[in-house]
Order: structure tokens, then C-alpha cells, then sequence
């Protein structure tokens, strides 16, 4: 899974959708998990970065992370393989 | 060096509703190939755009459609004798046919260009044909009726279910979530706009829209689409955003290829959650909102205005996306004077 290629990510946050004119924003560490996203990471591997550079506790977290991408599936703002997640 | 021309315009009603004139105008001001004097033509005296002068040069009034076209012609061929007009854009629905039907004579007898769609293409686009348009263009269209008075309604029950739209000739819709609603919005709609009412299915979803313009031959000259971002209490969006929607686009270029439309149209769009595209208007002419167009690369009048002139339009190839237009309402100080002139003497 990963971010829609079409899908713009500004450096505050802001995330537009412009097959839909959705926009949102996101706080700097959902940036950053998109932005991975964006690169093809896995949630596994984003999952393992975050424990490693930033003091949080790591169930907290899966349970955040979770949420998150499944919001993002919710939005319409994910891919896999091409089709939508 | 910028070409001089005169260019009349109609739909200065930059309202809460508005009439597409006021944009367009922006637009020809914005070429820089033309350098344009605009002539307004009002309906009303109270057409915010009359009193615009940085924008409208001068303005006439002309008769009411319902005046009929001898009177209208007369009318237009004293403002030309003043004005030499060289091209004419009509921006209301409701005035179209006429300017259809005077177009090739405006032409010869005045040298009055205009770029518009065919009085089939008017026709067929028409709300109470649109179920037969989107069939013979291969195009989603909600299934709708005509009815002539309330009587109608209950015996629909068979084809439709409530929530229903009850729609007017030329303008307005309303949703009816039962009969009483159903009937006083028929009553509201056709004591302004007249018969037959439209009763259309309830089709749940996002509204997309597109303008565009075709060239009549089957080529799409431009098209921008929009999905209204806030939209008034009479429907009418107040912010939208261009987005990028290959479907949309398909959509449109198909439609216009098929139809051969030639001029300015504006397709409105119901988005499903499924992504399935329901046709649910076609205006025959720009809408409101077409300087957004212009803002994203796209100065659509500018091109109808060569297409009138019988000048070669190379079709615009991309235009930018995420751009928004957000309207506004401002307030002119006019003097007493102003409105008098206009009043009594039909120019200003």
C-alpha cells in the first residue's frame, strides 16, 4: 500500500486531493508517515522507524499507526499495486 | 498590437445568483490579444454590472425574451448604429433561442458575430430531453419526467421514490422528501419559470462540474473541471477548485465529439460514491464561474470570441489543477443619477 502518486504533500501538512478537491492537513509525524508511504515503505518498516527516532511507546503507537492508515483507505488517499486501497 | 473590437455581453447580474456576463467580461479584459470596449446588455436596471464602469463601457437595455425577436432586433440595431458591435455573447438560457435563430441574420445584416450552439444541440440538451441526450451520447443521466401540474405527482410512485428533484424549465431545483414538499416546490417553480416541471431522480454524491467549449466540429477548444468546494442556498457555488479527473474530461471531450456542440456549455456532474458519473444539467452557454478557467490557463471567452471571428482556435492542452475561485459580495455607491439615466432612457 502506499500514497496515490497524484496525491500532493506540502511540507506544513497539507495534503491535496486533486482528483477530488479534497484537502486536509496533518501534523508533522502524519507527514512524515505519509511521505513514507509516498516512498513505497511498508507500515512495518514505518512502524520501526518511528519506535527508533522518536521516545513513544510502542503499542501506543501500532494502535496510532493503525488508525492513521486506515483513515488515509478512508479518504481515498491510498494505493495498491495501481487500484485503491 | 492588440486587436481593437466591440464586444456586447449579456448576464451583468453579478447577484448571489449570477449571470455569467460579469466573468466573461473579466475574461476579454484579461486577452492580450484583443483590446475590447464592452457593451453591456441589462435586463433589469438594478444589474450590479451596468453600474461597473472599469469593466462595462456602456450598457443598453434590451427587451425581455418573452418581447419576442422583431423587437429585439430592432432593438440591437440601434445599439449597433451607436456602437458597431462586432461580436455578441448572450449568457442566459432563457434568451438563447432567440439569438440562435438571429444569428446568421445579425451576421449579414450586421456584422454581429456570435459562436453558439445549434438549435439542436439547444434543443437536445434541453432538461426535458436530457434523459434521450444522455442515451444517445452514452451518458448516465438520473431518470426524469415532465409533469404539467401537482396532479401528476402521486401517480409517479411507480417510477420514482422520494427523496425526488423537482426542477424548473430554465432555472431552480428543489428536493422533495414527500408529496406536500413535491407540490409546493411545483407550484413555487412553475409560477416563476413556467411548464413543464421536471421531476428527476434523487441521485446521491458529490457535484462535479465542467466548463468547456467546442468548436462544432467535434473538437473540445478547452474544458476545466470544478467541484463546487461551497455552494449558496439557491445552489450556486460560492468556492470551488479545478481538479484532475480523467474521467471527467473523457466524459466531456465525448460528448462534445459526439454532439459536434459548437460554443461555451457547462456540464453538471453528480459524483456518486462509486464513481459513477450522472449527467444532471447541460447549460448551453458559460457558467458563473468560468473565470476560474481563465485563472487555470484557460481563457475560454477569449477563444469564443476568435471561433465568432472565423479565426483558426488551437485547442487548449492543459490547464492548472488545485485552483480556486472564491466569490465575493461587494458593494457599489451609486449616484441617483446613474440609476436614472439607465431607468429612463435604457443606456448608460
Amino acid at each position: 500500500m502506499r500514497i496515490k502518486k497524484n496525491i500532493a504533500i506540502s511540507e506544513s501538512g497539507f495534503i491535496f486531493n486533486p482528483a477530488v478537491g479534497d484537502s486536509y492537513s496533518t501534523n508533522p509525524i502524519g507527514t512524515e508517515i505519509i511521505k513514507m508511504l509516498k516512498e513505497s515503505k511498508s507500515v512495518a518498516e514505518i512502524n520501526s522507524y518511528i519506535l527508533n527516532t522518536y521516545q513513544v511507546e510502542a503499542s501506543s503507537f501500532e494502535k496510532d499507526l493503525y488508525d492513521f492508515v486506515k483513515m488515509l483507505e478512508k479518504y481515498k488517499l491510498t494505493e495498491t499495486n495501481g487500484q485503491e486501497a | 498590437m492588440a486587436k481593437k473590437l466591440n464586444i456586447a455581453v449579456t448576464g451583468l447580474n453579478a447577484i448571489d445568483s449570477p449571470g455569467p456576463g460579469i466573468p466573461v467580461i473579466r475574461a476579454l479584459k484579461d486577452s492580450k490579444e484583443f483590446d475590447v470596449r464592452i457593451i453591456g446588455l441589462s435586463y433589469e436596471t438594478l444589474e450590479p454590472g451596468i453600474y461597473m464602469h472599469d469593466l462595462v463601457d456602456k450598457t443598453y437595455q434590451i427587451p425581455l425574451p418573452s418581447g419576442g425577436q422583431d423587437i429585439l432586433l430592432q432593438r440591437l440595431a440601434y445599439i449597433n448604429e451607436q456602437e458597431d458591435i462586432d461580436v455578441l455573447i448572450p449568457n442566459f438560457d432563457a434568451e438563447l433561442f432567440s439569438f440562435i435563430k438571429l444569428e446568421d441574420y445579425l451576421k449579414k445584416s450586421m456584422g454581429i458575430h456570435m459562436c453558439l450552439p445549434t438549435i439542436d444541440q439547444y434543443e437536445q440538451r434541453h432538461k426535458v430531453n436530457l434523459n434521450e441526450f444522455g442515451d444517445k451520447h452514452g451518458i448516465k443521466v438520473p431518470k426524469s419526467k415532465m409533469i404539467f401540474s401537482t396532479a401528476e405527482i402521486s401517480g409517479l410512485m411507480d417510477e420514482f421514490s422520494y427523496p425526488m428533484v423537482i426542477k424548473g424549465k430554465f432555472y431552480e431545483a428543489a428536493v422533495a422528501y414527500n408529496y406536500e414538499q413535491a407540490a409546493t416546490h411545483f407550484n413555487k417553480i412553475s409560477a416563476k419559470w413556467g411548464l413543464p416541471i421536471i421531476v428527476q431522480e434523487f441521485v446521491y454524491g458529490t457535484e462535479v462540474n465542467v466548463t468547456a467549449i467546442g468548436d462544432g466540429k467535434g473538437t473540445t477548444i478547452g474544458a476545466v473541471p470544478m467541484r463546487k468546494l461551497y455552494i449558496t442556498d439557491k445552489g450556486k457555488a460560492w468556492a470551488g477548485i479545478t481538479l484532475d479527473d480523467q474521467n471527467l474530461m473523457d466524459l466531456t471531450t465525448n460528448m462534445i465529439g459526439s454532439s459536434k456542440w459548437r460554443g461555451g456549455l457547462e456540464l453538471e456532474f453528480m459524483k456518486t460514491k462509486d464513481d459513477e458519473y450522472y449527467l444532471m444539467e447541460i447549460n448551453p452557454r458559460f457558467p458563473a464561474w468560468v473565470y476560474l478557467a481563465v485563472g487555470a490557463g484557460q481563457n475560454h471567452p477569449e477563444a469564443l470570441v476568435k471561433m465568432a471571428l472565423g479565426e483558426e482556435v488551437t485547442p487548449f492542452k492543459d490547464y492548472e489543477v488545485g485552483k480556486l475561485f472564491i466569490r465575493y459580495a461587494y458593494d457599489m455607491i451609486v449616484d441617483l443619477k446613474e440609476f436614472e439615466q439607465i431607468s429612463t432612457l435604457g443606456e448608460l
